[in-house]
């Protein structure tokens, strides 16, 4: 049995050491049942991305990691411990979807305070530097503009210098510039052995940054794995191409799934890529704009979260 | 991959004390300046009971007296307890409510803050803006109105109504957790507006109808008041001991309707 450690090694993070998991949890409000039977883990070192569409239980599931309200069955642990013991946030940081902060603090100020709750914060310079806050520090925090604002959300959050990071929807509102900047961030976060576990219903940001995907739905788990892992759960290719055909004629091309109309142009998915164009190619000299790409994660996404309800209807 | 725990979780090492009472003093500090840099917030919270003094206490009726206490002195304990009272609502209540129905709450429940901390520091903001509000309304009645007192006596006033400002922070809490940002305000002019002239804060007392009279003997502010009254010998002749004790239950019971709130924060989905 090993030591929950104060802090997390490079042997934890190669050993690929639990660092948070849900086990079993159910947990309802009122007669609305938020998570259902969920089991997820998040392993040292690696960002973990829970996507799901809004309504899923991301939230639900960040908060019972947060310990901000206990599951209804089921267990929860952080770091080894349980966390609704406050003790247990010395070693956690949150960027929470908030509607308010108050607006006459300085960003400083505000740094200051979350930093003192904590045993070994970070300097506040650095947190400043991390977050492209070092121009703003004296600003208060009603004159930030709306992507300034979740900065100094991200900038409270790491300000502890914490072994794990949970951050729901953290680049949501944030222009492509700042988005891009925050998961730079991140990813420089999770190379210094931080682990961390975000939300998203931002499938781009999923793939792009999660070592691995948990995506839940309506309250439960349905699938899990790298971004590769879960593309692959869906077969094929996507074809997308501007034709004088029809879209019936193109869907009784054999090894055609499904054909989509995309302003000019047709997307066509398909198990067998190369049958379909050379179909397309006989059937319509005049065919132009030929793309064939992977199946995204979006595709598996949609792909995943039908099957999810299909099933979910024959069974009941 | 195991998830293990031994005795060696007692590497947990709690916080030392004095880093403990820094949190305390920065979450103070915070909340202070917070609502101070407001300053429609300041100004309200200042200005209603340093006006109705100064219109009652230094102009109508400067010159009279209230059983056998000079207007001007007599002015300073009602109107103070009415200070204190707004104060400590607005300070509590209104600040409660928002953070709650904005989700800011959430945020400091999310981070180590011990939880105690951030009602500590709501509580002595209160204190201050109450312990200002009497110390103007001293500075009106000492330059203007002629009030005299011994030190002892000034000091003895102005610790009570300090001291009363806890059980309305507490009744500030309470109210906080059961009403929304855009209600709190309102909700709590409804009820403290006619409280305080139910207990004799604007109408002195013993000018009050006898069915008045009744009701101000189950309402908070009349036993501050009375407290504060007999402190420049204007007291109705009760015990004092009583009115501390009925404030002292009426603390304990909003605390225990504040635990409620809170634990029934923690079930609802959003917010």
């Amino acid at each position: 049995m090993r030591a929950t450690l104060e802090k997390i090694s490079g042997e934890d993070v190669q050993s690929g050491f639990t660092v948070a998991s849900l086990e079993s949890v159910n947990k309802n409000y009122g007669s609305v049942q938020a998570l259902r039977n969920v089991n997820f883990c998040v392993r040292a070192g690696e960002i973990a991305a829970l996507l799901g569409p809004n309504g899923a239980g991301k939230t639900t599931a960040v908060k019972l990691l947060l310990g901000l309200t206990p599951p209804n069955s089921g267990k929860v642990r952080v770091l080894g411990g349980d966390p609704t013991n406050p003790e247990n946030r010395t070693r956690t940081g949150a960027m929470l979807q908030v509607g308010r902060v108050p607006e006459t603090l300085r960003v400083r100020e505000h740094i200051d305070l979350f930093s003192s709750y904590y045993r070994n914060p970070m300097p506040a310079s650095d947190v400043l530097a991390a977050a492209g806050l070092e121009r703003l520090r004296d600003r208060k925090f009603a004159e930030l503009s709306g992507g300034q604002k979740q900065r100094v959300l991200f900038a409270l959050a790491i300000c502890g210098d914490p072994d794990l990071l949970f951050l729901d929807e953290p680049t949501v509102g944030l222009d492509v510039e700042a988005r891009r900047l925050l998961w730079e961030e991140i990813r420089d976060l999770a190379r210094r052995g931080k682990t961390i576990l975000l939300t998203t219903h931002y499938l781009q940001e999923a793939d792009s940054l999660a070592d691995r995907i948990v995506v839940i739905n309506k309250g439960e788990i349905i699938a899990e794995g790298t971004p590769a892992e879960i593309k692959a759960q869906t077969s094929g290719k996507k074809i997308r191409c501007v034709t004088r055909l029809n879209l019936n004629a193109v869907r009784s091309i054999p090894g055609v799934i499904e054909v989509k109309e995309d302003r000019e142009a047709l997307e066509i998915r398909t198990s067998d890529a190369e049958r379909v164009v050379r179909e397309l190619l006989a059937d319509d000299e005049t065919v132009s704009g030929l793309e064939i790409t992977a199946a995204g994660l979006e595709e598996a996404f949609l792909a995943l979260t039908q099957d999810a309800v299909r099933n979910g209807n024959q069974t009941s | 991959m195991t998830t293990s725990t031994m005795a060696l979780s007692s590497l947990r090492i709690p916080r030392s004390p004095a880093h403990t009472a820094t949190i305390y003093l920065k979450e103070t500090k915070y909340e202070f300046l917070k609502n101070f840099r407001i300053p429609m917030y300041t100004a309200s919270v200042l200005s209603f009971p340093l006006m109705f003094y100064v219109l009652f206490g230094l102009f109508l009726y400067s010159k009279e007296a209230i059983g056998h206490t000079g207007a001007p002195t007599y002015l300073i304990a009602t109107y103070g307890t009415f200070g204190v009272m707004g104060a400590s609502l607005f300070g509590t209540a209104a600040g409660l409510s928002a953070d709650r129905g904005l989700g800011w709450l959430q945020v400091k429940r999310a981070s180590p803050m011990p939880p105690f901390a951030y009602f500590f520091a709501k509580v002595i903001t209160s204190m201050v803006f109450s312990a200002t509000i009497v110390l103007a309304l001293f500075a009106l009645g000492i330059l203007f109105g002629g009030v005299r007192m011994p030190i002892l006596e000034f000091a003895k006033l102005v610790g009570t109504l300090v001291a009363g400002s806890v059980p309305f922070s507490a009744m500030g809490l309470a109210l906080g957790y059961f009403t929304g940002p855009n209600s709190a305000p309102p909700t709590i002019n409804l009820i403290y507006l006619p409280m305080s002239f139910c207990s004799g804060l604007w109408v002195p007392f013993m000018f009050l109808p006898k069915f008045l009279q009744q009701i101000a003997l189950v309402l908070p502010p009349y036993h501050l008041s009375q407290l504060a009254l007999s402190v420049v010998g204007a007291g109705r002749n009760g015990s004092n001991l009583t009115h501390w004790e009925i404030l002292i239950a009426f603390t304990m019971i909003c605390m225990g309707v504040a635990r409620i709130g809170f634990q029934r924060d923690q079930e609802q989905m959003y917010g």
